[in-house]
């Protein structure tokens, strides 16, 4: 199975900062998987996830140096998204490769106009088509139901959990290749967690997914692979059994076992 | 302590009601010998200070003879002894001067067509030249650029009015007469120093309103594909709405009430717009220029200006907060 992503060799600066922030990180994101991301907090969990959209170059003067493959839609060759320079070109990698921030963002409209919200940016303009679409994607992020008689209201009027799982059918609306998730869950209760959580499991059928996590337990649940970050470096990274059974390195066992972080 | 706390809150809420009504009612009361005098026909009045021969059947005196004596009644209930006093100053104002066959007439249409449409004119120029800047600050310039150019805004939002005025007067009056032909005063210029005046007020106040959408509500528009612009246009403004709206009511309010600038550039002279270039006047310039001159029946004239200037800036915010702020 080939890879959908590849981070090789990342080192990421940030503006003004006198020590990067990655060094030198690899990470491969499998098709059809869930790789975690763990680690103590300011590791670099973020800063990582955030390059694998480019979502960094909205603001000025970082620096990224390695490479970052992007498996085409031909599902042969690779493009290194760190070579992308046009702001159409951006677009539509960020298309391709969704984000969950850390809170629910919904947006300042009608649930129905944020789900349709990606098609709308697309230039999808059929009525029909943009229905179906919002409803195909409130179901895979199990919101279907408990939405359904209100689309027309203001999105900011869902409790959190709902929230966040709109955010989600937000972003698959787009039907990216790749979802990256940032503590989705950490702002929520335990249910809407668990309900995230069998959502993430089923969502890898038909996404890649990458999820940062301050919780061991959901690492180990949901994820395939894990990474684990420290000071800017990938410690380790391997399956996530093999993480959290016997890892390799010192350093992971004693983050695991709750020894440091 | 907490008590101590909950009462003062509770005092300064409640006093800003008690300065509302005190406001409202010393106007009334110094204006009811002309609300009495003119009724409501006053407000579709264009003369000013005319004489004309009292045996006119318009507003027939009698009915308003007949009618406020009930009135007088009720408001007397409301009044402490220092209201009276000065009601009853007026009053016998008003018996001497009405007492002749001739009277002054006085009306409020050309100070009232004159403030509304300087002011709109106000509007329709600043809105979006302030919504520009504030956008541009808070989105689109580097913060090198955002920190010295915002902080030069707010230093313009506290230039005094009467300094846009004399500008007004002596050089944007000519050059707008220059190209709009007319008068260097008039109520196209008016309307513009105005909207030159509050600008910077509303673009202060609309980018702070702009800064509070948090980056990451941002960030995930961008992170499906948004162009800054539609961020702009989707998520800012959506988010920031009713900072932005709060922003335009106060500077609404501002350029209703003002007076030094526009004492400068109006004219003021009682004359209707039949051109924007041409001169007219306003409410409060009525007002700051005859103050000094007015006693008895024309004081009072003044006062049921400035009762009818207080209903329009509050009758301006409630329709505003109603039709923009409600719906949530
Ligand atoms: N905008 C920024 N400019 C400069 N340095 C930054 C910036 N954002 C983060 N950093 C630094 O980069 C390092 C990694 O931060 P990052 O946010 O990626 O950590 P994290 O692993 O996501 O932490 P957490 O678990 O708390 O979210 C930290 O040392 C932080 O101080
Ligand atoms: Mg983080």
């Amino acid at each position: 199975m080939k890879n959908m992503m590849e981070v090789q060799a990342l080192t990421f600066t940030y503006n003004g900062a006198t020590e990067p922030s990655l060094k030198r990180i690899n990470l491969p994101i499998e098709k059809n998987k869930v790789t975690a991301l763990i680690g103590p907090s300011g590791c670099g969990k973020s800063t990582l996830l955030r390059g694998m959209n480019r979502i960094h170059d909205l603001y000025p003067g970082h620096r990224y140096d390695g490479t970052i493959n992007l498996l085409n839609s031909d599902g042969e060759a690779y493009t290194d998204i760190l070579t992308i320079k046009k702001e159409a070109e951006l677009i539509r990698l960020r298309q391709r490769v969704g984000m969950i921030f850390q809170k629910p963002t919904p947006f300042p409209m009608t649930i129905f106009e944020n789900i349709a919200y990606g098609l709308k940016l697309s230039g999808v303009k059929k009525r029909t088509q943009i229905e179906e679409v919002v409803e195909q994607s409130l179901r895979d992020a199990a919101l279907w139901g408990e939405v359904k008689d209100r689309l027309s209201l203001d999105a900011r009027s869902l409790s959190g959990g709902q929230q966040q799982r709109l955010c989600i059918a937000r972003a698959i609306a787009l039907k990216p290749e790749v979802i990256l998730f940032d503590e989705p869950t950490s702002a929520l209760d335990p249910i809407s967690t668990l309900a995230i959580e069998e959502m993430i499991s089923v969502l890898r059928e038909q996404y890649s997914i990458c999820i940062v996590t301050h919780n061991m337990q959901q690492a180990a649940r949901i994820s395939d692979f894990t990474g684990f970050m420290y000071l800017g470096e990938m410690v380790e990274f391997d399956k996530t059994e093999t993480i959290f059974m016997k890892p390799s390195v010192k350093q992971t066992e004693d983050y695991i076992s709750g020894r440091f972080g | 302590m907490e008590l101590i706390f909950k009462k003062l809150a509770q005092l300064s809420a409640s006093l800003v009601f008690f300065i509302l009504a005190a406001t409202a009612l010393v106007l009334y009361l110094s204006a009811r010998p002309a609300i009495e005098e003119f009724g409501l026909g006053f407000l579709f009045e264009s003369r000013w200070g005319v004489e004309e021969t009292r045996a006119q059947p318009v507003l027939s005196p009698n009915q308003v003879v007949d009618e406020m004596p009930v009135i007088d009644e009720q408001a007397d209930a409301l009044l402490d002894d220092d209201f009276i006093d000065d009601e009853d100053d007026f009053v016998g104002d008003d018996d001497d001067e009405s007492s002749g066959d001739t009277r002054i007439v006085y009306g409020a249409l050309v100070p009232i067509v004159g403030t509304l449409f300087s002011t709109l004119i106000a509007m329709f120029f600043s809105i979006p030249i302030a919504m520009g800047i504030a956008v541009f600050l808070s989105e689109i310039a580097p913060k090198l650029l955002a920190k010295p150019v915002g902080v030069a805004i707010e230093l313009l939002a506290s230039i005094p009015s009467i300094i846009y005025g004399m500008w007004g007067l002596f050089y944007f009056g000519p050059f707008i007469a220059g190209i709009f032909g007319g008068n260097t005063v008039s109520l196209l210029v008016a309307g513009l120093v105005l909207g030159i005046m509050v600008i910077p007020f509303m673009a202060a106040l609309s980018r702070d309103a702009i800064s509070t959408v948090p980056d990451m509500l941002k960030e995930s528009a961008y992170a499906m594909g948004a162009t800054k612009l539609e961020v702009i246009k989707d998520v800012v403004f959506p988010y920031a709405k009713s900072g932005i709206i709060g922003s335009i009511i106060l500077s609404f309010g501002r350029a209703l009430g003002e007076t030094m600038a526009v004492a400068f550039v109006i004219g003021g002279v009682y004359q209707f717009v039949g051109k924007v270039t041409d001169p007219t006047n306003s409410i409060p310039v009525v007002l700051a220029n005859s103050f000094a001159e007015s006693s008895g029946l024309s004081l009072s004239v003044l006062f049921y200006l400035a009762l009818i200037l207080f209903a329009m800036s509050f009758i301006v915010i409630a329709v505003a907060k109603f039709f923009f702020l409600r719906r949530k």
